[in-house]
């Protein structure tokens, strides 16, 4: 029974995954059997406000982005892990309340180690 | 545990009360295919809510212009059909005559396929998506969790998009994008789990339950009343996980043409256009949902609540849509320090402080 009733509540999802592709391939197919196609050397360059382009765009890029992903990963897992207390917090009473407390104090000095070693800085 | 009821009970207690499930069960049953006609029923719903998002992108995209266009003293659209309503048909046509130019430089593959994926990340979150009383699709015991995660499926495909195209703009945008969807990602989960400790479940359904009735006989019991800052986090945690403007450094024309699909065309550029309006639509009905009571109303006699809910709704999401046009039409961008700074040294801690508050306030009793 449960796990029929898995089914039946995913059901949509896998069909939806399945016909949102497929509304996006007969999208394109139909604008392949009616659209022109004159490929020149200029239309296929990549565009760069009409000037020849300039070496390749996959250069070497600013390290700011990298840290706010490291700190985003951090946050991230953590606030994983108050899902399932949020949902039980009635239940676990104030126990459960000084536990979160202890984790996100935890949270919060992580972010203001990171906001000290300036991983939340633009630098220039 | 009870489940709620969704589309498909809907249907099914339609079809029983027109006298036709019964026969066309037994036919089912007859070629020994029960679970076929379960499949039939869903995939009519799924045909109804990828024509509804087809039709809304299609009026949102009109209202869009049409209001930009009548803030700055334009008229906008206003050639084909009564007051230019038939613009985005237009668009759709001349879109899917234009040639597709993939640049030579690109890769193809992963070119190809970010048009899919955005778009069908998008609408999977139209899943758990309450439009009315048990008109949802799929009712998930982790409805919230599923949206926030099939959200965070959007900016890899933005990645994706502006990898493959081998363009300096294209790619900065997508980088751009990622760095702010994942920055106000972690503020938009923590003020949804402040919610989700005030009702004790993920399922959307829940949420718009725990919402219905009123304090004193007038004020509604809406979360926005409990928790008006985490409103207004959640708010702007939404528009900067649109992209648009004030955080729109997406595709900042100004600076880098169109983003992350200057170099797509036609029919792959309609996809993400589409894309677009749809996340804009399903976004604002998640804050409606999380925070303005969702379809919950005054019901009306005679009319059946199904149709009363989903004019609530409606309504709702549209006012929500109201405003992100209103602070596109006038708020300036903000810079991309200036976004991250926000996110990070405001929006986080404030949303932490709102979470501690709003557990404090249920493990003491008095909700």
């Amino acid at each position: 029974m449960a796990a029929n009733e898995f089914l039946n509540n995913y059901l949509p999802f896998a069909m939806m995954l399945v016909i949102g592709i497929v509304f996006v391939a007969i999208a394109l197919f139909m604008s392949r059997m009616v659209r022109p196609s004159v490929k020149t050397k200029e239309k296929l360059s990549t565009y760069e406000c009409a000037e020849t382009p300039v070496g390749d765009a996959r250069i070497h890029y600013n390290i700011q982005y990298y840290m706010i992903v490291i700190v985003f990963l951090i946050f991230d897992v953590e606030v994983l892990f108050m899902y399932p207390w949020a949902v039980q917090l009635r239940s676990l009473g104030g126990l459960g309340f000084i536990e979160m407390v202890l984790f996100i104090e935890v949270l919060i000095i992580g972010l203001a180690y990171a906001w000290r070693k300036e991983a939340l800085e633009w630098i220039q | 545990m009870i489940t709620n009821p969704n589309a498909y009970d809907l249907i099914v207690a339609i079809l029983n009360a027109i006298g036709v499930y019964n026969i066309i069960l037994g036919f089912f049953q007859e070629q020994g295919m029960e679970y076929l006609l379960r499949i039939v029923i869903v995939l009519v719903e799924i045909a109804v809510v990828l024509v509804f998002v087809l039709l809304t992108v299609m009026f949102l995209s009109w209202f869009e212009r049409k209001m930009f266009a009548v803030v700055q003293s334009r008229y906008g659209p206003m050639v084909t059909g009564p007051r230019g309503l038939f613009q985005p048909i237009a668009d759709g046509i001349k879109l899917l005559g234009k040639e597709d130019i993939i640049p030579a430089t690109a890769d193809r593959w992963i070119f190809t396929i970010a048009p899919y994926i955005v778009f069908v990340s998008v609408l999977l979150v139209y899943i758990p998506l309450p439009f009315g009383e048990s008109l949802i699709l799929s009712d998930l015991r982790v409805g919230l969790l599923y949206i926030i995660a099939i959200s965070a499926i959007t900016p890899i495909s933005i990645l994706l998009a502006g990898w493959a195209s081998n363009n300096k703009y294209s790619l900065m945008g997508a980088i751009r994008a990622v760095a702010q969807d994942i920055s106000y990602t972690i503020p938009l989960a923590i003020t949804a789990i402040a919610v989700v400790v005030f009702v004790g479940s993920l399922s959307t359904v829940d949420i718009v339950n725990a919402q219905q009735g009123y304090w004193f006989w007038i004020i509604p019991k809406w979360f926005i009343f409990l928790q008006p800052l985490g409103f207004i986090l959640l708010l702007i945690a939404c528009i900067a996980e649109m992209g648009r403007i004030p955080f729109d450094f997406q595709e900042s024309e100004q600076e880098l043409v169109a983003g992350f699909f200057t170099e797509y065309s036609g029919m792959k550029f309609a996809m993400f256009f589409l894309a677009e309006y749809a996340h804009m639509f399903a976004v604002s009905g998640i804050i409606v949902t999380i925070f303005l009571g969702g379809w919950t109303g005054p019901a009306i006699p005679i009319i059946p609540i199904q149709i009363t809910s989903l004019i609530y709704f409606m309504i709702k999401t549209y006012a929500v849509i109201f405003f992100a046009c209103w602070l596109r039409d006038t708020v300036p961008r903000v810079r991309i320090d200036q976004l991250l700074h926000l996110g990070w040294k405001i929006m986080i801690p404030l949303a932490l402080l709102n979470l501690l508050v709003a557990a404090f306030v249920v493990t003491a009793g008095v909700i």
